[in-house]
């Protein structure tokens, strides 16, 4: 009895959505301690300006991790309503970028001292203009009806054009130290800020959906779109929501790359970032086709493909190879928490078990 | 088959269950929903993995083992389902060959050819080279049945095949089954119409929870009897439930609750005026296409109104959209259950609170201690079968999923509820509960819309029946008009 409880409970946990991720995530871990302890060394130090810095692998995922967690957060709500995915996240965080150098730095063809504007209002001007983009890819995909993929490619093809465009294809420089903090290290505090702003936003996704409807309202339209509609629910502006959701998540990620390097390249800048995001949802087990979600399983998948990518850095992995490795892994990953292999392995598993069970009786 | 077991977590959907289908007969597979009919079917077809028990074809002493769909076609059984499962923008022919070509070419001409034949063989008003989605839904059923017949099946299965189907297209439909039994086909017939059975079965085979009642020769068993084994008790004197129940006889019982004015949709339907009092049970009748529905769900703002107006205790109230009906105190439970009613992956519970929470508004959700409460409140009321307010509304029965449904409208205390085909494809048992409910809260003042394609219901339950025929309210009937006969020669146009 007490037998069958057990396995019981340990069928509960194999069966929950968290245990993709979180198995990917041992199996990298247990990996980078046989092959090298000193991936989880993290060592405190200090910066050239004398502030403490902690540093080390796990730092940098914690730190690079933030960035696709908080773009998975949007990415999430955006697969769930619609079915489909946004690919012109990485066009768009150019544009944000861009827009908050412009806004910080003035004209770029004067060459001003100094901050033009306050932070806040750059970030926040730049968050107005990602949502506009992303109503913009929402209102392609529910008003038009255009697949989700083919109808964000636009933004995907012309996003780092307009974001150079925006400076007029010159690359301003933000002098402002303060301006650093943000994706780096607030003086005093030896963990990377990004953390901490990815941290805030998990905090405000979780209010959100305590306090309001969006996950009901975003499940239905996702897994029903008729019958939501007959229920009251207006599914067009349900799916907008959603990509003006991942737009605001779009701008915190541009505030951050641009802070990193007190500036962006806008036709390198996040590139690719887009796929981690999906990846991320996908790791979570969310169904790609859109409906029922788990957003903690998409963050946690964010860190594992961080994890990852972080790892093969390590091992010396060109940057120009290091997209093949990935794909590798994640092949690997994303069978095992589809669906239909899941259902293979509980039957097999099943067939072991009353096979052992006959044999015990004989 | 015999002795075949299966259980689902939480459920044994089948225990024990023998049947025996001969060559050339049509033998009826009945039972309530929850049953065990479907499962037994997809046992025998492949879909699902039997836990125990034989399957045995052509008399032969080996059992078979079927583990796949494609397997069960090898052994010459196909199925029909209820809801057709055909691609509606190929052609026909296309339709009837999809998946069984030889190699990676096609002949076009031949295919063409050849279901023209078995078309022609079987009296199927089709064309191959025409779009499935041109024709009738009657004759897309037939157009799967051709498919099913061509691929040399012994055994053919029909689940439901006439739900969606008017009288005549019926009698078309038994036309061909009486057909193929000539030619040695044995077909499994489910369905809820117990006329049909009578009409074209040899044999019946009745189940319950999961258990064989018994093998039955259609002659030995009266259809009062079938009824009672299917439920396993003697069915309440069903023609008169009506009289059961009080009549609303309040003051306000002769107001019009809701009045439409030259309403028009989109949709097609001709201006139409109509009425509701309160606590009144009317219906809209006529044929399968005759606009029924189309009235509702123009009433409910689920098509665009083009013209006309609503107008809620004679004041006119602007409905566009669902919300704005619901938020009048319209409730509309759909025709379709599987495209417009249920949230398929969402549990019973989320199923249950949806209408009310979007009422509610965007920032006002339920705690989840709420929402249990009113799911084991509705679950428990409408005597729901499910393992837990947590399963999800795809893995419950066709009845159970309607029962949801209807929960979900009754939580957000209509005024007016209107209910479109609330019973198809749903037992017997089952039905009359939901006729009963409806009268009920009718006497509590509800106003209730029912709209269903048996008559035999509508007149037990409706009070008023508004007859339509090519998309246009054409008569009124009620009180003493109210009978079989009168609103057949109105629906037909011969006497007014």
């Amino acid at each position: 009895m007490q037998k069958t409880k057990s396995s019981e409970a340990l069928k509960g946990i194999v069966r929950h959505q968290l245990f993709i991720p979180v198995l990917a995530l041992l199996i990298l871990a247990v990996f980078n301690l046989i092959a090298d302890p000193n991936f989880f060394k993290i060592t405190l130090g200090y910066n050239s300006v004398g502030d403490p810095v902690l540093s080390g692998y796990l730092v940098t995922i914690l730190d690079y991790g933030s960035e696709v967690a908080i773009l998975a957060i949007g990415m999430t709500l955006v697969t769930a309503a619609s079915g489909g995915q946004d690919i012109s996240v990485g066009a768009a965080i150019a544009i944000a970028g861009s827009v908050i150098l412009r806004v910080l730095c003035g004209n770029p063809n004067e060459l001003l001292e100094g901050l033009q504007a306050p932070i806040i209002v750059a970030f926040l001007v730049a968050c107005v203009v990602a949502m506009l983009f992303g109503a913009f890819n929402g209102v392609l995909v529910a008003c038009f009806k255009i697949q989700p993929m083919v109808a964000t490619l636009i933004l995907y093809t012309a996003g780092r054009s307009i974001a150079a465009w925006i400076n007029n294809n010159t690359l301003p420089i933000v002098t402002d130290t303060s301006f650093t903090y943000i994706g780096g290290f607030i003086p005093g505090i030896p963990v990377p800020t990004p953390f901490f702003v990815a941290l805030a936003c998990m905090l405000v996704i979780a209010l959100v959906m305590k306090f309001t409807n969006l996950r009901l309202y975003t499940q239905a339209v996702g897994i029903n779109e008729s019958s939501s509609k007959l229920n009251g629910l207006n599914p067009v502006l349900i799916k907008i929501l959603s990509f003006v959701i991942l737009g605001l998540c779009v701008a915190v990620v541009g505030l951050i790359k641009v802070s990193r390097l007190s500036t962006i390249n806008y036709s390198v800048v996040a590139k690719d970032i887009e796929m981690d995001a999906i990846l991320a949802v996908a790791l979570g087990g969310n169904a790609l086709s859109g409906g029922k979600f788990n957003m903690t399983a998409s963050i946690l998948g964010a860190y594992v493909i961080q994890f990852l990518t972080t790892t093969l850095y390590k091992f010396n992995v060109q940057a120009d190879a290091l997209p093949a490795y990935k794909a590798v892994v994640i092949i690997m990953l994303v069978v095992m928490s589809a669906p239909s292999v899941k259902e293979k392995v509980a039957s097999l598993s099943k067939k072991l078990k009353s096979n052992s069970q006959t044999k015990e009786v004989a | 088959m015999k002795n075949i077991h299966k259980s689902f977590p939480g459920v044994r959907a089948l225990q024990a269950v023998d049947f025996t289908l001969c060559e050339g007969e049509i033998h009826a597979l009945m039972g309530e929903n929850g049953a065990g009919k479907s499962t037994l079917i997809k046992v025998l077809t492949g879909v699902y993995e039997k836990d125990e028990g034989q399957i045995f074809v052509e008399g032969k002493d080996k059992a078979v083992a079927i583990r796949s769909p494609q397997e069960a076609q090898k052994l010459g059984i196909s199925t029909v389902y209820q809801e057709i499962t055909l691609c509606p923008n190929l052609s026909v022919a296309e339709n009837m060959y999809i998946g069984r070509t030889d190699g990676l070419c096609e002949n076009w001409k031949k295919m063409n050819a050849d279901a023209d034949k078995i078309l022609q063989s079987l009296d199927i008003p089709a064309k191959a080279t025409q779009q499935l989605a041109s024709c009738s839904i009657a004759v897309q059923q037939m157009v799967a049945i051709a498919r099913a017949v061509d691929m040399d099946c012994k055994v053919l299965i029909l689940d439901e095949p006439t739900s969606s189907l008017d009288d005549q297209e019926v009698e078309k439909l038994f036309g061909l089954m009486r057909d193929l039994k000539a030619r040695g086909v044995g077909i499994i017939f489910v369905t809820h119409f117990l006329d049909q059975v009578y009409e074209v079965c040899d044999k019946i085979t009745v189940l319950r929870d999961g258990k064989l009642v018994g093998e039955y020769e259609i002659k030995d068993l009266p259809r009062v009897q079938l009824v009672s084994k299917m439920l396993g008790k003697d069915l309440d004197d069903m023609s008169d439930i009506k009289s059961d129940q009080a009549a609303y006889d309040k003051a306000d019982a002769s107001t019009a609750v809701f009045e439409t004015e030259g309403l028009a949709s989109d949709a097609g339907i001709k201006p139409f005026d109509f009425y509701i009092h309160k606590g009144e049970v009317n219906g809209f009748t006529g044929l399968l296409g005759s606009g029924r529905s189309e009235c509702v769900r123009a009433i409910f703002g689920a098509d665009r109104v083009i013209s006309g107006s609503v107008k809620k205790n004679g004041k006119v109230v602007k409905i566009s959209k669902p919300l704005d009906a619901m938020k009048n105190g319209i409730a509309y439970l759909p025709e379709d259950r599987k495209v417009d009613g249920i949230v398929g992956d969402l549990s019973v519970r989320d199923n249950i609170i949806l209408a009310l929470q979007v009422l509610e508004g965007f920032f006002k959700p339920f705690s989840k201690a709420e929402a249990n409460k009113f799911a084991d409140e509705y679950i428990k009321l409408l005597g729901i079968k499910t393992a837990s307010a947590d399963t999800p509304i795809k893995s419950l029965s066709g009845g159970n999923q309607q029962k949801v449904i209807l929960a979900r409208w009754l939580l957000t205390h209509p005024e007016y509820l209107i209910l479109d085909e609330p019973t198809r494809g749903i037992d017997v048992g089952t039905k009359v509960e939901i006729q009963k409910l409806v009268l009920k809260l009718a006497s509590e003042g509800m106003s209730v819309t029912f709209i269903s394609s048996e008559l035999d219901e509508m007149l037990r339950t409706c009070s008023r029946l508004v007859v339509m025929r090519d998309r246009k309210v054409v008569g009124e009937l009620s009180g003493d008009d109210l009978t079989q006969s009168k609103v057949m020669n109105t629906i037909a146009g011969g006497d007014k």
